[in-house]
């Protein structure tokens, strides 16, 4: 066996220990990555940067711990600016796993921006059926959940005054590693027509371009990348610009075992055809 | 009448809301927040039923040696989580419920998740070979989309440009076919199941 055909056969477990050093090398030292912010993050960061104080921002926290490393960042970002700016952000999940993450997230940057629940912004809950509740939503917020995540009737919490559906919000952005961003766009953007804008993961990305090239969508945040250019923005660097380092060196390394793989394929290819004509 | 009141619903259920979408008048409205009621009351009928399903077939692998560890955990952080979220407070960070949320699941969701990237590692190395043109495309496609997740000074631009034209012209041709086939394919299944031609999502019965 050459060095080609050993190339090509690299053991699956060489392979993993590469991407494990891969990804405990920035865990011990880690570096800056910089960051082009691409025209999709930038409009939703315009979107929620020309809105005023007192605005109403939705925000659908549509995702489970499984992605969380993807996407908590951005949500993060997100809420930090909308604090930031004086927003009332309106907090809603339509993933079971959703309600730890949104009260983690709000418990923690609201003690930060001294935002009070019910006051400067609410969490409504989870409730199952995406399209269902989106479409309730749409109607009055009321009907899907009557009272908020904490049981507070919403009549009651002031952040609720003079709103009662998505007419009265300036925008939603649907933070999710599923398909609910589907039923925002059909059931939401399509029958209400209210400004969407999605933050995804990195291999959903490719699916949802197409609406932004519709109008649908006016903004993606595709992945860490995508967090960490928000973040750029923001000026609050967190976990999206310190996973870069990560991603950069996992992603090197498995371009590097690509490049590896098809040089020998072809390096192996040449010789047998070298050897087929040589018989002949 | 076993099978043709089934469809009668289904039938009239189907038009009705199909109508109602396309005409914006209060008994349209009506029927819509109507209907939506009704999916809410199915939907918690059918959660008790599907908790019973998993309790019972766990309870019965209790009694197989071999897999009763697994049932065992099952039910003992399924019990252990429904009783932790009993109360009101439960709900606010700090308590137990979130504590188990926040060290437990959340720990053990983004470990399996994670696993991922090996994987992927392995067979983008064995799978990602020019073996023909159409490979080639793929693979020089895939190497452009994740070069861009690594800074490459003035060239990282470019490919910027290069993959946002990717991304939002040949995938989005691609993909809109895709959903424009099943778009159609639903809407003519829907049609089917609404004229009670298609009958098979009632068992054979």
């Amino acid at each position: 066996m050459n060095i080609f055909q050993k190339m090509m056969q690299i053991d699956r477990r060489w392979v993993y220990l590469a991407i494990g050093l891969a990804v405990i090398i920035p865990s011990i030292k880690s570096f800056d990555v910089p960051v082009t912010v691409s025209p999709e993050v930038k409009r939703i960061y315009d979107f929620v940067d020309s809105l005023q104080a007192g605005d109403y921002v939705f925000i659908c926290v549509d995702y489970d711990p499984s992605s969380m490393a993807e996407l908590n960042p951005m949500a993060v970002a997100i809420v930090n600016q909308a604090f930031v700016k004086d927003l009332k952000a309106i907090f809603v999940t339509l993933s079971q796993f959703g309600p730890g993450l949104v009260e983690q997230i709000t418990s923690q940057l609201a003690a930060n921006h001294n935002k009070i629940n019910g006051v400067d912004y609410a969490f409504l809950g989870y409730r199952p059926y995406p399209a269902i509740t989106i479409l309730a939503m749409g109607v009055d917020f009321s009907v899907p959940f009557p009272q908020d995540y904490y049981g507070t009737p919403l009549d009651s919490l002031p952040v609720m005054n003079g709103i009662k559906n998505f007419d009265d919000v300036k925008g939603v952005i649907e933070i999710t590693s599923g398909n609910t961003a589907d039923f925002w766009l059909i059931y939401g953007n399509g029958r209400y027509g209210f400004p969407l804008a999605i933050g995804i993961t990195g291999v959903m990305s490719a699916n949802y371009y197409q609406y932004l090239s519709s109008g649908q969508l006016f903004g993606i945040i595709p992945g860490v990348k995508g967090a960490a250019e928000y973040e750029e923005l923001v000026g609050f660097p967190g976990e999206g610009k310190a996973q870069m380092a990560y991603q950069v060196i996992a992603h090197s390394v498995i371009i590097i075992f690509i490049i590896i793989s098809n040089v020998a394929y072809f390096a192996t290819r040449k010789r047998k055809a070298g050897l087929e004509g040589g018989n002949q | 009448m076993k099978r043709e009141i089934p469809i009668l619903i289904v039938g009239i259920t189907g038009f009705a809301m199909l109508i109602q979408y396309f005409i914006p008048t209060d008994w349209s409205e009506f029927i819509f927040t109507y209907s939506q009621d009704w999916v809410i009351v199915i939907g918690i009928i059918a959660m008790p039923l599907g908790i019973w399903s998993l309790v019972k077939a766990n309870v019965n692998k209790l009694k197989v040696p071999g897999e009763r560890f697994y049932s065992a955990v099952l039910l003992g952080g399924f019990l252990i989580m429904v009783l932790t979220c009993l109360k009101e407070e439960s709900r606010m960070a700090g308590s137990f419920h979130m504590d188990l949320f926040n060290y437990v699941l959340v720990p053990i969701q983004a470990t399996i998740f994670s696993l991922l990237a090996f994987f992927i590692a392995s067979a983008a190395y064995r799978a990602f070979r020019a073996r023909s043109i159409l490979a080639t495309i793929l693979l020089l496609t895939a190497f452009l989309i994740m070069a861009r997740f690594i800074p490459l000074g003035p060239i990282s631009i470019i490919n910027l440009k290069i993959d946002a034209w990717i991304l939002q012209v040949p995938n989005m041709a691609a993909n809109r076919a895709i959903m424009m086939g099943i778009g159609l394919g639903a809407t003519a299944t829907a049609m089917k199941i609404i004229l009670g031609i298609e009958r098979t999502y009632m068992g054979h019965d």
